[in-house]
């Protein structure tokens, strides 16, 4: 069945404005939006720029609006939408590059500056570090994050503050202040208890309704809340 | 640009010689995609190491397994030291953050996997390190944040399109940047290639859309060699049409195949191990269900059946995949089984290396100076004719490490300068060709032609006439791709302009595999030859290295390192 796509276009480089442009796709229920976006730019209209690269939801690279929704467009498929033209934009929040090609650099900027990485004990031990099944499901589901940007697109404090972490650096911060192997917490803690990192969050919770994985983002960020808060309740 | 040392490919084996370099040296990470999309964080199931912590287990039985796995095409030498330094790799991979899923006792959790047996084949032994269903892409962003922690630069989407040599050694690389089009020559004293697989030749496949062989194909138009080729692995369980794959975790933890009259056709053909014999042998089952008219609904897939692993377990440590199988084929696999066929997912070939990464030329395979590589684009060889899963993982940390050391001391030789190149390259002409090409061909009908090419005549089963017509179809389109054209002539972004590039990478490997595959006339791990169905030492047990020639592509050869185990029949 044709499907109709409206697309919107831009390239800074060379026009004022943006515009949509409307294509007809050949497609089955069950192709994926990125199939259709490949078969559009192999097919018919090869300066059609996004990003790609897994086509199965792990790698994070084409996050896009699909509809107004931030959704990875290799996850979603055309039977995901009903009928009539499907709208596809680029991330809302990041500057355009090109179509729907977002400059991403204040993003990673963001997860960069929460220390992504783990600061343990030293030395370490000869053998591994032991951590319990259950502290080691206690972020869990973190580690699903692929650094997509759905979450930080869709989230309404950014509108007005791009100084705000956003929900995908916090939630890595998250992911490292409850591995049980850390040993910076209360380091971590200051870093985050700040008006644009923690507190930045005032549980709208739509990074947890968009997130291609499932996490539950809001829960989480809620748990820093409550830890950061009782380390200063406690004497 | 200058750096010390240039990493192309910053998947789990690039990375992982970054942050053994970066305190020492002034490294520099490219890749064509932003480092945590590279293919490494597809990897699902696991990372090998005899740490014994679930189940007894011991390296010689690793080593054992890996050897058998590979039909005894691997590298003995190359594959003792891959085993003996796995729990070692392990271990740091946990303390630099790595959360691989726990036992009880808060120690590493380990399963089974393919291949993979206790005391010389036998019964399966669990030794497959995880976390959850997600080991490679934990593990690579684990390894990323650590580079980001040592201070490592990234060139995020520049593409490698030439290499720079003075006379015989490697002192530079060309980059093109995606998102001004810019040429830039990058002088180093050491070069490390790292850009993964080649899954793109196929119709199907696990691969992501930039696994298109890059080096494979840049190194070949340097004259140097590429090693057994013809080794490529067809995982068993790829979602039906798609390919997605459906980690062979799934087997580890209890999931079974089943034709269309419901018998787990499996123990026909490996008694002992069944749904966990190796790749090649349960895709080469399938297959041969499908084509006896065995596959479900007489139609070209079976099922892979988790239903009695229960919902818990399901969620526990197969969350992502379940989710793929509820996304992509609509089936909830806690209820339902899941439809199945094989699918292109793993080069064993590459470059060749020796066991510190040093790339070995056409010339009595002699190392070729300031030039390195690492993880799925080279050839050790550890996996031979056939990778055992959660080898590949291993493979990457143990030896991007050690092409990471060997990088260091060859810089520390204080003769390794940065030496002009003999030429600019041939980068900066190869865009602007493309740029101004007007034919009448088109890169994404080449590609798709090529890919059922390779699908129908090299795939799991090969014989003679099919891959003679792939030869000759190759040529045809190669020919044809002398006159494509490109429509669009931005500078920035150009997709086109990288799918045109890598279109002529797909059909050089694709060119290297065939002939290699015609060469190797008999059956050996994945390539399997219906008219030599046997395995042959006398006149194969032997790599094979492709190189092009004065008179065009040429074959020679090169004798398997065999230190503990000699070859026997290889059965399950
Ligand atoms: C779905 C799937 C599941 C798997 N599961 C497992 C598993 O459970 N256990 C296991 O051991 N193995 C597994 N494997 C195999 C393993 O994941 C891969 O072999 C391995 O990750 C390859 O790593 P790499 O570092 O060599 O390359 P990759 O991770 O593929 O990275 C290649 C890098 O090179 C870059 N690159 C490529 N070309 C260029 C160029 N021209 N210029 C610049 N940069 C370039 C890319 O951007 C990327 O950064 C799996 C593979 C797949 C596909
Ligand atoms: S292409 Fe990787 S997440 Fe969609």
């Amino acid at each position: 069945m044709k499907h109709t796509f409206k697309i919107f276009r831009y390239d800074p480089a060379k026009e004022r404005q943006p515009r949509y442009q409307e294509y007809q796709v050949e497609a089955e229920p069950t192709d994926k939006i990125l199939d259709c976006l490949n078969r559009i730019r192999w097919e018919q209209d090869s300066s059609l720029t996004y990003r790609m690269s897994c086509a199965h939801g792990v790698c994070g690279s084409d996050a896009m609006r699909i509809n107004g929704i931030c959704a990875l467009a290799c996850q979603r498929l055309i039977k995901d939408y009903g009928e009539g033209p499907l709208l596809i934009e680029p991330l809302p929040q990041f500057p355009v590059l090109k179509d729907l090609l977002v400059d991403l650099t204040a993003f990673f900027e963001k997860y960069r500056g929460i220390w992504p990485y783990l600061l343990p004990d030293d030395p370490a031990p000869e053998k591994e570090r032991l951590q319990s099944p259950e502290e080691r499901m206690a972020f869990d589901e973190a580690i699903r994050c692929i650094l997509c940007g759905c979450c930080t697109a869709a989230c309404p404090i950014l509108e007005d503050n791009q100084q705000f972490l956003g929900p995908a650096a916090l939630l890595r911060a998250f992911r490292y202040l409850f591995d049980s192997r850390d040993r910076q917490k209360g380091k971590r803690m200051e870093l985050l208890d700040d008006e644009n990192a923690i507190w930045g969050c005032k549980t709208h919770g739509k990074c947890t309704e968009v997130c291609p994985k499932e996490i539950q983002v809001t829960q989480s960020l809620g748990r820093v809340k409550k830890k950061i808060y009782d380390s200063k309740k406690a004497p | 640009m200058k750096h010390d040392v240039v990493i192309i490919g910053s998947g789990i084996a690039g990375l992982r010689a970054a942050v053994e370099l970066a305190a020492h040296a002034d490294v520099a990470i490219v890749s064509k995609v932003f480092p945590t999309r590279s293919h490494s964080g597809a990897a699902q199931g696991g990372i090998t190491a005899a740490l014994g912590n679930e189940e007894e287990d011991r390296w010689e039985w690793h080593m054992f397994d890996t050897v058998k796995g590979s039909d005894f095409l691997g590298d003995q030498d190359a594959i003792e030291i891959m085993v003996r330094d796995a729990p070692r790799a392990i271990i740091e991979l946990e303390h630099m953050g790595v959360p691989f899923s726990r036992t009880a006792e808060g120690t590493i959790a380990q399963r089974a996997f393919g291949g993979h047996t206790r005391d010389f084949g036998k019964a399966p032994v669990k030794r497959a390190c995880y976390a959850s269903d997600r080991t490679g892409r934990i593990i690579l962003d684990t390894l990323f944040e650590q580079s980001i922690k040592a201070g490592v630069q990234c060139y995020a989407e520049f593409i490698m399109i030439d290499l720079l040599f003075n006379a015989t050694r490697c002192v530079g690389v060309v980059l093109l940047e995606l998102a001004t089009g810019k040429i830039h020559a990058v002088h180093t004293r050491a070069l490390l290639l790292a850009t993964g697989g080649a899954g793109k030749i196929y119709k199907t496949t696990s691969n992501c859309f930039s696994n298109t062989g890059d080096a494979l194909s840049i190194v070949l138009q340097k004259g140097l060699p590429l090693q057994d080729m013809e080794c490529l692995q067809f995982h068993p369980t790829g979602i039906k049409g798609l390919g997605i794959l459906m980690s062979e975790a799934a087997r580890g933890e209890g999931g079974i195949l089943l034709n269309r009259h419901g018998e787990r056709f499996m123990e026909r053909y490996a008694p002992v191990i069944k749904d966990l014999a190796p790749r090649d042998i349960v895709s080469r089952a399938i297959v041969r269900e499908i084509r006896e008219g065995n596959g479900v609904g007489g139609s070209d897939y079976v099922h892979l059946d988790l239903t009695a692993l229960g919902p818990e377990k399901i969620k526990e440590r197969l969350w992502e995949i379940a989710s793929f199988a509820t996304i992509y084929a609509g089936v909830d696999p806690v209820h339902e089984p899941v439809p199945v066929q094989p699918t292109c997912h793993y080069i064993m070939g590459g470059i060749p290396t020796d066991v510190d990464g040093r790339v070995l030329g056409a010339d009595e395979h002699k190392p070729v100076p300031g030039l390195f590589a690492a993880g799925e684009s080279s050839c050790v060889s550890v996996h031979g004719a056939n990778r055992l899963g959660c080898n590949s993982l291993l493979d990457l940390v143990v030896f991007g490490r050690r092409a990471g050391k060997a990088i260091l001391s060859s810089l520390q030789d204080g003769g390794v300068t940065h030496d002009k190149p003999d030429s600019p390259g041939s980068g900066r002409d190869t865009i602007e060709k493309l740029l101004a090409a007007r034919g009448k061909e088109r890169v994404p009908a080449i590609r798709r032609e090529l890919q059922e090419l390779m699908t129908d005549h090299c795939s799991v089963f090969r014989d003679h006439r099919g891959l003679e017509t792939a030869q000759v179809k190759i040529t045809e389109l190669k020919h044809r791709y002398r006159d494509i054209g490109l429509s669009c002539r931005d500078r920035h972004f150009n997709l086109e302009l990288i799918e045109a590039l890598e279109g002529e990478h797909l059909l050089n490997c694709a060119e290297v595999i065939v002939l290699s595959a015609l060469h190797r006339r008999e059956s050996r791990g994945a390539h399997y030859r219906e008219d030599y169905p046997e395995r042959n030492d006398q006149d194969f047990l032997h790599h094979t290295l492709v190189a092009t020639g004065s008179g065009g592509m040429e074959i020679t050869t090169k004798p398997v390192q065999i230190t503990r185990f000699k070859p026997v029949a290889r059965t399950y």
